[in-house]
């Protein structure tokens, strides 16, 4: 297929987006049952009759699952339901226990909130938000035999109920309008935003390649112009933020095409694929689908107190905007500067770097530099590096130890980078350590004093800003693993300048 | 308890069995072998149960007597055997609810009222015959064959709870556990001649018993007497955390009400809607009989009327089946249970679907069918929704007929026991026999059937139902133990004896 150019797309149709992120709690145990959360157990090892659905189990809610929900929906400006009950989702599929899903329907919550988001050229969008609820994730099926790993084609099915039961938030913008050209970086913006608000309020970890956030992208396109909303497909399961914004620019492109060629958009879900960024179809939506919703009767009504809301409220962490504007009073950086930090999505690293012990400047100029180029050649999140903030902080402080100088920190991070280990280790294997040792420095300074006796002489004589020739020529003989802070103290001693 | 020796084992109430092993004059293993042997002798006609525990039965009495042997105190009812409804879960015993969809499984669990019977040593013989998945009101749809009434075994002996009621009259067991959705624990109660009570909706809990409709599903005692009922009620009632619907207050003083024998000055309303067209004349006669006798007591009777509850059955047949439809979904042939189908090469949907029409029965497939209906866009209001409020309708007019009246009466059902076949192949025939029992479902009150005598012109049993407010279940017993004793009384024993041997 031919797409229409992203431009030519916005020249005739005004994107809509609607953004579904399910974000899984962090609570040691299930939503409905005292199984443990943690992630990677043998297959099936951590399930009971609830959450395996077995005949004449009963579903018990998790306090700590409901105020977490409570704690999103405050820090997302929502109204906090004052009574609201959950709901039986019911559909056949092996990977649901129950064949339906304990979820909430018509009484989310947490409803009608927003989050303001900040876009690359440092504007701000706001993102109105429908409702947050409660829900338990299903089971994971594996598909084997196939060549794709998914259902069309495998021989058989496996089913891990491990994760069946793990509360879910699942969080539901308003239709997005009015973004336009910058939908895609909207959509970005906003799951980024929300991830680190998820994060500050410690209720998750957030971690999108681990499954623990899940992002579908809701699109459809009008003629500029109108208002009425288009058909709308639906991109399930988009999981880094790359690929958030690289699907809503593909479904902006594909609608568009199908849109111009006189075609109708039909209502289905679509799968993204990571290699080339494109979306296939998944399972037609036609009215057939019907989830026969209705109030959990095994379940009594949540109805949060007004006084404890209000004491969570309280209680909330520095949101994430609050903090960015005080990192920046701290690290001392302009406007600018800070915005590149965010762009390059270096906050949380360099803060942990800083907390690691490394001092703000280093912190930054390795993430902002080295490593963000880094994850601009690969195509990764800066996050995504296979180093840590305290990794780096290790290195900053060798430098600052006079252990390594700027060439060798460098080559250090790399060989992190490049797996080789810690970087006591990498110092230690590569023999990489600065040379500080006087009597093995004396024998270089002296042979370049020899070789240079032109320069030499002119220090001698006071030019003292000369010295920087010798000490080039030092570190180049000692391959650049000399202190040359000491090499120059050396050589200014010999010619009796110091 | 000269008298007690010379009469046999299995003819024994359960307080005075706990009583006899508390005391050494029998162990609780001879009590429980004389329940298994006359299970040997008489169940291939009644069919009263799905499996029978002769082992675990035995071990539980040997516990109790060992218990005893070491001098440790033993509870109410120590040893006294009973029969459970195959519908709580029993890890490592065999639980069908009745079906082919559940032929096999053997739970992994113990229900909490499983364990409540167990820590209290109550020796449990073996799970009763039932409506499949708790839906009927004959055990007809049993997918195990039909249970004989024991004063007829050509009739039914009501349902769902058909097999435990049964067992209770033909002496199989002095106890018996039911469940009553809308009549399950009640009506099966009033045509074999037994004691069956509903308590108030979530005090006892349904942790593992397998949910037909979850905001409607209680179990309850069934037992020959009012007091062992309350001894049952007392042992399998109060508050679990396994059950979000579980009400965590006081269990009703039960055993102390059952033992007043005293209603003087109480008020008790007859509820003016049940009567009438389609009530058998002689279960009419026991009826108003019966309320005369509460006057004679010192009771004071009024007339009350509850329009809404002539609502109740058409709003039970949308709320039953929609919670069933829903409930009943997770028998898909992945996990447990019957797989019908997996020819290597069908899709999970195709056995899924293979095996739901293989294991379901009519009845469960045409409720299932309801519900699904009753839930769908567009429908939900007209259908769930509006029962709903029949539901809230139904609450106020229990709510106002208590504010003048302590109690309400009303027969249980409105005839006698009918014949096994008769209505099979007519549900709404079939439906009419939870007439008066509905409405405490769909309130959540508490209530109980009583027998009361034989209907004239068959010699079949009639039930009188008490109804009390929610928490207010003692009610039911101090009313029931005044009406047995005087009946007794006035009869010089009690109707079981009446019950043609088998």
């Amino acid at each position: 297929m031919n797409l229409v150019s992203y431009e030519d797309a916005l020249a005739s149709y005004d994107p809509v987006m609607g953004l579904e992120v399910h974000v899984e709690l962090g609570t040691k145990t299930k939503m409905f049952c005292g199984c443990s959360t943690e992630l990677g157990a043998e297959p099936n090892s951590q399930t009971c009759p609830t959450c395996l659905g077995l005949p004449g189990s009963l579903p018990v809610v998790n306090a700590v699952g409901v105020e977490s929900a409570v704690k999103i929906g405050l820090a997302l400006n929502c109204e906090i339901a004052e009574w609201c009950r959950f709901a039986r989702k019911n559909y056949f599929y092996p990977d649901m226990p129950k064949n339906f899903q304990t979820s909430q329907y018509d009484e989310p919550i947490a409803f009608n909130g927003y989050l303001d988001v900040q876009l690359e050229d440092g504007s701000t969008f706001r993102v109105e938000i429908e409702r947050a609820h409660m829900e338990e994730d299903t089971g994971k099926s594996s598909h084997v035999g196939g060549a794709t790993g998914r259902i069309h084609g495998a021989t058989h099915s496996l089913l891990d109920y491990n994760r069946a039961g793990i509360p879910l938030i699942e969080i539901v913008t308003k239709p997005i309008v009015g973004a336009g050209e910058r939908a895609p970086e909207v959509a970005k913006a906003y799951v980024a935003e929300l991830r680190e608000l998820i994060k500050a309020l410690g209720v998750s970890e957030a971690r999108m390649d681990k499954g623990q956030m899940r992002c579908d992208v809701n699109l459809s396109l009008r003629p500029n112009g109108t208002e009425t909303f288009g058909t709308r497909s639906e991109t399930k399961n988009v999981n880094s933020l790359r690929s958030v914004e690289r699907a809503a620019r593909f479904e902006i492109q594909r609608h568009a095409t199908v849109l111009t060629d006189g075609g109708t958009i039909i209502q289905e879900t679509r799968h993204f694929h990571e290699e080339d960024g494109t979306t296939t179809s998944g399972r037609i939506k036609d009215n057939a689908e019907d989830y026969r919703y209705f109030p959990e009767p095994d379940l009594v009504p949540v109805a949060p107190a007004r006084e404890w809301v209000e004491e969570l409220r309280a209680g909330l962490p520095e949101l994430p905007r609050v903090r960015r504007a005080r990192l920046q009073a701290e690290w001392g950086l302009s406007d600018k500067d800070m915005q590149a930090v965010l762009n390059a999505g270096a906050v949380e690293p360099i803060q942990e770097t800083i907390a690691a012990g490394a001092p703000a400047d280093q912190a930054r100029k390795w993430w902002m530099g080295e490593l963000a180029r880094r994850a601009n050649e690969t195509g990764t999140e800066l996050s995504e590096q296979p180093i840590t903030p305290a990794q780096v902080a290790r290195v900053a402080a060798l430098v600052a130890e006079g252990k390594l100088n700027d060439k060798l920190a460098r080559q250090v991070i790399e060989a992190v980078l490049a797996g080789e280990g810690e970087p006591d280790e990498v110092v230690e294997k590569r023999g990489l350590a600065v040379v500080s040792d006087d009597s093995a420095l004396g024998a270089a300074v002296d042979q370049a004093i020899a070789e240079n006796e032109a320069i030499a002489a002119k220090i001698r004589d006071g030019k003292i800003a000369a010295v920087g020739a010798l000490v080039g020529a030092v570190m180049k003989a000692t391959r650049g693993q000399a202190d040359a802070a000491r090499v120059k103290d050396l050589i200014l001693e010999k010619l009796g300048a110091a | 308890m000269t008298d007690l020796i010379r009469t046999p084992i299995i003819k024994w109430g359960a307080a005075e069995t706990a009583s006899a092993i508390a005391k050494g004059e029998v162990s609780a293993v001879e009590v429980a072998q004389a329940h298994l042997d006359r299970i040997e002798a008489v169940d291939k006609k009644v069919n009263a149960f799905l499996h029978v525990d002769t082992e675990g039965a035995l071990n539980a009495a040997k516990a109790v007597d060992e218990k005893r042997a070491k001098g440790e105190e033993l509870g109410p009812l120590a040893g006294v055997p009973l029969a459970l409804k195959d519908v709580f879960t029993t890890k490592g015993i065999p639980t069908t609810c009745g079906s082919k969809m559940l032929e096999g499984w053997i739970p992994p669990y113990d229900a909490t009222l499983t364990t409540r019977l167990k820590d209290a040593g109550v020796v449990i013989l073996g799970k009763t015959n039932m409506d499949e998945f708790a839906m009927g009101s004959s055990t007809e749809n049993s997918a195990y064959g039909p249970t004989g009434n024991p004063w007829d075994l050509t009739r039914i002996p009501g349902g769902s709870g058909g097999g435990s009621a049964a067992a209770l009259a033909a002496f199989e067991a002095p106890l018996a556990i039911g469940t009553d959705t809308g009549g399950s624990i009640r009506q099966p109660g009033a045509v074999t001649g037994t004691v069956g009570v509903k308590p108030t909706y979530g005090s006892v809990s349904r942790y593992g018993l397998v949910a037909f409709s979850s905001s409607l599903d209680q179990g309850g005692p069934c037992a020959r007497t009012v007091l062992d009922a309350a001894l049952l009620h007392e042992a399998i009632a109060g508050h679990d955390p396994l059950d979000s619907t579980s009400i965590d207050a006081p269990v009703p003083a039960v055993v102390e009400a059952a033992k007043m024998r005293d209603i003087r000055g109480m008020r008790i309303g007859v509820v003016k809607e049940f009567a009438g067209e389609g009530y058998q004349a002689g279960v009419m006669q026991r009826f108003n009989e019966s309320v005369e006798l509460l006057r004679e007591l010192g009771a004071e009777v009024v007339e009350v009327s509850c329009p809404s509850f002539t609502l109740a059955l058409p709003a039970y047949y949308l709320i039953a089946p929609s919670e069933c439809s829903s409930n009943l979904a997770r028998f898909d042939a992945m996990r447990y249970g019957l797989r019908v189908g997996d020819n290597g090469s069908r899709s999970a949907e195709e056995v899924t679907a293979l095996t739901r029409e293989a294991g379901f029965g009519d009845e469960v497939k045409r409720r299932i069918i309801l519900g699904t209906y009753a839930l769908s866009s567009g429908y939900y209001d007209a259908y769930y929704g509006s029962a709903q409020k029949v539901r809230t309708l139904i609450s106020r007019d229990f709510d106002t007929a208590f504010a003048g009246v302590d109690v309400l009466v009303s027969p249980t059902t409105p005839t006698t026991a009918f014949p096994i076949g008769e209505r099979a192949d007519d549900p709404m025939a079939m439906y009419l026999a939870d007439l008066c029992t509905i409405p405490s479902n769909l309130a959540g009150n508490a209530a109980m059937s009583l027998p009361v005598g034989l209907a004239p012109e068959d010699n079949l049993p009639v039930g009188l139902q008490i109804i009390a407010p929610a928490m207010a279940d003692d009610r039911l017993y101090r009313v029931g133990g005044a009406v047995e004793a005087a009946l007794n009384e006035k009869w010089g024993h009690t109707l079981l004896e009446e019950v043609p041997a088998l």
